[in-house]
C-alpha cells in the first residue's frame, strides 16, 4: 500500500498549478468584488457626513445621494451575484471539487484550499 | 356600523385570510407541490419580518424627529446582505451542516455543544425580545386608537387593552397550529413563512400606496414635496457622525444577532443559493420600505396640528385627507408588520427554551427513564407550544403594566443594543478558531451586565429603577460609574455611549479570556470546523469505544423522532449499509449522521448528551484532531488513514464473521431438520405399520380395537399428510408455481377469521384491535393472507412468555404501503435469533411445540408471492412482526 500523501487525489497545493484557469479566475476576481461590495457601500455612506462642514446641505439632497447609492448597491450586487450564479452552474466550483472527493477518499489535510 | 366594530371586523377577516394563506401552503407541502414555496423570492419577502409595527409607524416618528437619521436602521442589513459573501454565506452554510435550531444553538455548538452558553443567549434573548413583543402589541393598540380618535363614541387608551389582549390570543394560536407542526427545527415552516411572505408584500403595498398618496395626494407632486421638505424643519442636513456611523453598525450587528432574523435567515433557509437573490432583493425591498418616510414625515409636519403623534402620521395624514379606505390600508400594513414579528420571534424563542432549558432538565429530572416511542418528541413539542404561549403573553403583560408610556418608543434600539452583545462571539466563532467558550461567556457576561446597567434599566426613565442619584452622581458618589457617562464619556448620546461600552468591553473579554483559556477537544474541532467549513465536510464529534447496540440506539430515536420517522431513517441506513431489516451496523459515521439528525429536533447539546448515554463518551480522533492541528499533517493522516482502513477491515471481518456463524448455524440448522423430518416421518410410520401388522394378524380382535387401532392409523396419516403438505406447500411457493386466487375482502374480516381459527381473545389470550383502522378492501388472496395471520396470531399464542399474554394489533395506512403490526407483550426474540427467524426449519428456543419450523418460512414465502412483505420489527417491548401489503392491493378506503 503506498502512503496517501500529498499524491493523493483532492491533495495539496503543490498539485495546483501557479495559474488557474480563466473562469475560475474570473469567479475569484467575483467573489473579491462581492467582498468588497459592503466596503465599498459603507464608504459612500459615509460620504455625507463631510458635508456637514461648511454651510447648510439640504436634507432632501443628501436623500437623493443616499437613494441613488441604495440602488447602485442593489443593481451592483445583483449583478456580481448574477454572475457568481452563471459561473456556478457552468462548471463545478472549486468547493464542490474537493467536496466531492472527500466522500471517496478520507477528509483531505487542512488548509489544502489554495 | 362605527370604525371601531369595522376595525375588528377588517382584523378578523384578514387573520382567517392568513390562517387560509398558511393552511394552503402547508397542504401543498405536504402533497409535494410544494417546490415554489422554497423559492428565493419567498425566502427574500420573508427576511423582511426586520420590517416590524415599529419600523412600520415609527420610522416616520424617527423622521420626523432627526430627519434622514432613520435609513441607518435600513442600511446596516442593507450592507450586511450586499456583503453576503462574508458572512451569510458562512452562517448558512454552518447552520446547514450542523443542523442549527437557532441562535444560541449556534453558539452553544460552536463552543463544544456547551448549554451553559446556549441557557445564557436564551434567557438573554428572551429578556431583549419580549419589550419588542410589547411594542409590537403597542403599535396596533395606537392604530386602533386612531380610529376610534375619529369615533364619536370615544374609547380610552384602557379600553384599547382589550383588543391586544385578542390580537395576542390569536398570534398565540397561529403561532401553535402552523409553528409546531414539526419538532425539527430544520424543517421548514412552510405555512408560516408563506403567511409571512404575503404579510411582507402587504406592509410594502400599503406604505407604498400611502406614500403615493401623500407625495401626489397632498403634496403637490414631486417638487412640491421637495419644497415642503426644504420648507420644513427637517429641510437642514445634520446628523452626528457618530450616530450615523453608530446605529448603522448597531442595526447591521441586530440583523445578524436578532433571533428571529436568525430564524429566517439561517434556520429557514433551505438553499444556499436563495442569498444570491435576497443580497439585491431584499436591499430593494428596504430601500422601497424608507422612499416615502421622508415626505411622509415632513408633509405630515405641515398639515397636521402641532402636537401630533409622529408616529401614526402614516395612519392620520390618509384620515386627514378623507381616504378612510386607505387609512385602513395602512392599518392592515401596520397590523401585518406587527404579527409576522411576533410570530417568528415566538418560534424562534420556544424552540430555544424548549431546547435549552426545558429539555436538559426534564431529561435530567427523568434520567431518560420514560422509554416510550415518541415521549421526548411529545415532551419538546409541548414545551414548544408553552414556550410560545408563555413568550407571547409575557410580552403582553410587559404592555400591560408599561402600557403608554414613553419607555416603549426607545425600547426598539435598546433591544437591538441588547442582542448586539451575541456578534463578538458569533463572528468569533466563525472566523478565529482561537475562540473559546470561557471567552464567549465572558464577553457575553460583560456585554450583559453593560447593557443592563447603561441602557436598559435606565430606559424606565430616572428613579424608577435606577435611583436619580444614581443617574447623576454614579454609584456611592463614584462618577466615573454614571449609567449614561462610564469612565468620565460625558455629553454622549446614551444609546451610542452604552452600545459603544458595552461591545468593546464584551469583545476585549471576549478576546482576552479567550487567549488565556484552553479549550476542550470537543471546542477545538468544532472550531475547526466552523472556521474551515467550505474546506471540511462536514463531520461532528467523533464517536468510538465500543459498538453500540443499534437496537438502543433505534430506541432513544423513536422517542425523539417518533417511530415512523426513526425507523425509516434506521432502515434506510441499513439499506445503503446493504443489510435488511432495520438495524444498521452501528458505525461512525452512522452515529454522527444520527446526531446531526437528533440536533435538527432537541439542539446540538441535547442530542449530545442523549446519544452519548447510550454510545458511552466521545472521544475526538486522530483524524478528527488533525483537522484542529496543522503541524505534521502528513504522517499523521497517513496513520489516521491506515487506522480508519483498519477499523474498517475489523468491520468487514465481524461481518464477514457474521455471515459465516449464520451460514454454519443455518447448516446445522438443516442437519437437525433432516434429522427432525425423518423422525416425524418415523415415528408415525412405525405406529402404522405396526398397528396394521396387528389388524393382518389378529383375528380375534373385538370391533372396538380393530376401530381403535384403525382410526389411530387414520390419525397417524393424516400427521404425515399434514407436514408433507407444508413441505410441499413450501416447495411450490419457493419455485414461483403456486397460483394466487385474488378476490376481493376486508381486512377486518381477515383478521377475524384468523383469530376466530386461533381460538379467539380471552382472558387467557387478550387481542387488542382497531376495528375502525381495519376498514380497507383487499384485492388479493385472502386465503393466503389469512394463513399468514394465522401463523402469526398462533405463534404470539404459542411462545408469548408474559404472565398476562396479550397481542396488539395495529393497522396503519400510510402513503406508501399498509401495514399490519402484531406486537405481543412477551420477552421478545433476541437479537442473534431475529437473524434467523424467517429461514426454513428454524425454532427458536426449546421446542415446546410440535412444528416443524416451517410457519414463518411459509408466511414470507406468501408475503413475497402477494407483493408485500413480513419482518421482524425490533426496539417494541415484545415480538413484533410487521407485515406490509402493497399500496395497489387495495383498492379504496370505506
Amino acid at each position: 500500500m503506498t502512503p496517501p500523501g500529498r499524491q493523493a487525489p483532492g491533495g495539496g497545493p503543490s498539485r495546483r498549478g501557479v495559474f488557474l484557469e480563466r473562469r475560475t479566475y474570473r469567479r475569484r476576481r467575483m467573489a473579491d468584488a462581492a467582498g468588497l461590495l459592503p466596503l465599498i457601500g459603507a464608504v459612500l455612506l459615509m460620504i455625507p457626513l463631510l458635508w456637514q462642514g461648511g454651510g447648510v446641505t439640504k436634507t432632501s439632497h443628501v436623500m437623493f445621494y443616499v437613494f441613488g447609492i441604495w440602488a447602485l448597491l442593489a443593481v451592483l450586487s445583483a449583478l456580481v451575484s448574477g454572475i457568481l450564479d452563471h459561473d456556478r452552474h457552468a462548471d463545478a466550483d472549486a468547493d464542490t471539487d474537493t467536496r466531492a472527493q472527500d466522500k471517496n477518499d478520507a477528509p483531505p489535510p487542512p488548509g489544502t484550499m489554495g | 356600523m362605527n370604525t371601531h366594530n369595522l376595525l375588528i371586523l377588517i382584523c378578523i377577516l384578514y387573520a382567517m385570510l392568513l390562517f387560509a394563506v398558511a393552511f394552503a401552503a402547508d397542504r401543498a407541502a405536504r402533497k409535494g407541490r410544494g417546490a415554489w414555496l422554497s423559492s428565493p423570492l419567498i425566502y427574500t419577502l420573508s427576511l423582511s419580518i426586520y420590517c416590524t409595527g415599529w419600523t412600520f409607524y415609527g420610522a416616520v416618528g424617527f423622521a420626523a424627529r432627526s430627519g434622514l437619521e432613520f435609513v441607518t436602521i435600513y442600511l446596516g442589513p442593507t450592507l450586511v446582505m450586499v456583503g453576503w459573501w462574508w458572512i451569510l454565506r458562512k452562517l448558512v452554510r454552518i447552520g446547514r451542516s450542523q443542523r442549527i435550531t437557532s441562535i444560541a444553538d449556534m453558539l452553544s455548538s460552536r463552543y463544544g455543544k456547551s448549554n451553559t452558553l446556549a441557557v445564557f443567549v436564551t434567557v438573554f434573548a428572551v429578556i431583549g425580545t419580549t419589550p419588542y413583543i410589547a411594542l409590537q402589541l403597542q403599535s396596533v393598540t395606537l392604530s386602533f386608537a386612531v380610529f376610534s380618535g375619529q369615533d364619536p363614541t370615544g374609547m380610552t387608551i384602557k379600553n384599547l387593552q382589550q383588543p391586544a389582549l385578542w390580537v395576542a390570543a390569536g398570534l398565540v394560536l397561529f403561532t401553535i397550529l402552523f409553528g409546531t407542526r414539526n419538532l425539527d427545527a430544520n424543517e421548514r415552516h412552510h405555512g408560516v413563512v408563506m403567511a409571512i411572505a404575503v404579510e411582507a408584500v402587504v406592509k410594502l403595498l400599503a406604505l407604498l400606496a400611502v406614500g403615493v398618496f401623500v407625495v401626489w395626494g397632498l403634496g403637490g407632486g414631486l417638487n412640491g414635496t421637495l419644497q415642503t421638505i426644504d420648507a420644513s424643519e427637517l429641510a437642514e442636513w445634520r446628523v452626528p457622525g457618530g450616530r450615523w456611523v453608530g446605529l448603522t453598525m448597531l442595526a447591521a450587528a441586530a440583523f445578524l444577532c436578532l433571533p428571529r432574523m436568525f430564524q429566517v435567515l439561517v434556520v429557514e433557509n433551505q438553499n444556499e443559493g436563495h442569498l444570491r437573490t435576497a443580497a439585491w432583493a431584499f436591499p430593494t425591498y428596504v430601500m422601497l420600505m424608507s422612499l416615502f418616510v421622508v415626505p411622509i414625515a415632513a408633509i405630515g409636519l405641515k398639515l397636521l396640528p402641532a402636537g401630533s403623534n409622529p408616529d401614526l402620521f402614516v395612519l392620520t395624514l390618509p384620515l386627514h385627507g378623507g381616504q378612510d379606505a386607505l387609512a385602513i390600508v395602512s392599518f392592515i400594513g401596520g397590523f401585518s408588520s406587527a404579527t409576522s414579528m411576533v410570530i417568528v420571534a415566538a418560534i424562534a424563542l420556544s424552540t430555544m427554551v424548549s431546547n435549552h432549558i426545558v429539555m436538559p432538565i426534564w431529561l435530567r429530572l427523568t434520567g431518560g427513564s420514560l422509554m416510550k416511542s415518541g415521549d421526548v418528541r411529545g415532551v419538546a413539542l409541548l414545551a414548544r407550544r408553552f414556550s410560545i404561549g408563555a413568550i407571547v403573553m409575557l410580552g403582553y403583560t410587559y404592555f400591560h403594566f408599561s402600557s403608554g408610556g414613553a419607555a416603549l418608543a426607545a425600547i426598539g434600539l435598546v433591544s437591538f443594543a441588547g442582542v448586539a452583545q451575541f456578534l463578538p462571539a458569533l463572528i468569533g466563532g466563525l472566523f478565529w478558531r482561537g475562540a473559546t467558550r470561557l471567552g464567549a461567556l465572558a464577553g457575553l457576561g460583560v456585554g450583559f451586565v453593560l447593557w443592563l446597567y447603561c441602557l436598559f434599566l435606565p430606559s424606565f426613565g430616572a428613579g424608577v429603577i435606577v435611583p436619580v442619584s444614581v443617574m447623576a452622581d454614579g454609584p456611592w458618589g463614584i462618577s466615573w460609574l454614571r449609567p449614561y457617562a462610564l469612565f468620565g464619556t460625558q455629553g454622549m448620546d446614551p444609546l451610542i455611549h452604552a452600545v459603544m461600552w458595552s461591545i468593546m468591553l464584551n469583545t476585549a473579554a471576549f478576546l482576552a479570556v479567550s487567549i488565556v483559556t484552553f479549550p476542550r477537544p470537543v471546542e477545538r474541532l468544532q472550531g475547526a470546523q466552523f472556521v474551515n467549513v467550505f474546506e471540511h465536510s462536514s463531520r461532528a464529534g467523533h464517536w468510538t469505544g465500543g459498538l453500540a447496540q443499534s437496537e438502543d440506539l433505534l430506541i432513544m430515536t423513536q422517542r425523539i423522532l417518533g417511530p415512523e420517522e426513526a425507523q425509516a431513517l434506521f432502515s434506510g441506513e441499513a439499506r445503503r449499509q446493504g443489510l435488511s431489516g432495520y438495524l444498521p451496523e452501528p458505525s461512525t459515521e452512522f452515529i454522527e449522521r444520527l446526531e446531526r439528525e437528533l440536533s435538527g429536533s432537541v439542539g446540538a447539546a441535547t442530542a449530545h448528551a442523549m446519544v452519548s448515554q447510550i454510545v458511552g463518551r466521545a472521544t475526538v480522533s486522530v483524524e478528527d484532531l488533525l483537522a484542529v492541528a496543522d503541524e505534521t499533517a502528513q504522517i499523521m493522516e497517513y496513520s489516521s488513514r491506515l487506522e480508519a482502513k483498519s477499523a474498517e477491515l475489523a468491520r468487514t471481518a465481524r461481518q464477514l464473521r457474521e455471515a459465516n456463524d449464520k451460514l454454519t448455524q443455518l447448516s446445522e440448522q438443516k442437519d437437525a431438520f433432516l434429522g427432525q423430518v425423518s423422525h416425524e416421518l418415523r415415528t408415525p410410520m412405525t405406529s402404522i405399520r405396526a398397528f396394521s401388522e396387528i389388524l393382518r394378524d389378529g383375528d380375534d380382535l373385538s370391533r372396538t380395537d380393530q376401530q381403535r387401532y384403525s382410526s389411530i392409523i387414520h390419525g397417524e396419516s393424516l400427521r404425515l399428510t399434514r407436514l408433507l403438505d407444508d413441505l410441499l406447500d413450501l416447495s411450490v411457493l419457493e419455485s414461483g408455481r403456486a397460483s394466487l386466487n385474488a378476490q376481493e375482502g376486508v381486512l377486518g374480516d381477515v383478521l377475524d377469521r384468523a383469530v376466530a381459527a386461533t381460538g379467539g381473545s380471552g382472558p387467557e389470550f387478550r387481542i387488542e384491535r382497531d376495528p375502525a383502522a381495519e376498514r380497507i378492501v383487499l384485492h388479493t388472496d385472502i386465503d393466503r393472507l389469512a394463513q399468514v395471520f394465522i401463523n402469526l396470531i398462533s405463534n404470539a399464542r404459542k411462545y408469548c412468555d408474559a404472565p398476562e399474554p396479550a397481542l396488539h394489533i395495529d393497522v396503519r395506512d400510510e402513503a406508501g404501503a399498509l401495514r399490519v403490526d402484531f406486537i405481543d407483550n412477551g420477552s421478545g426474540i433476541s437479537v442473534p435469533d431475529q437473524a434467523v427467524v424467517f429461514e426454513k426449519f428454524v425454532r427458536i428456543g426449546q421446542t415446546r411445540s410440535g412444528g416443524a419450523g416451517l410457519g414463518l418460512a411459509i408466511c414470507r414465502e406468501i408475503m413475497n408471492r402477494l407483493g408485500g412483505d413480513v419482518s421482524y420489527l425490533p426496539g417494541q417491548r415484545g415480538a413484533a412482526f410487521r407485515v406490509t401489503l402493497p399500496h395497489n392491493l387495495r383498492i379504496a378506503a370505506q
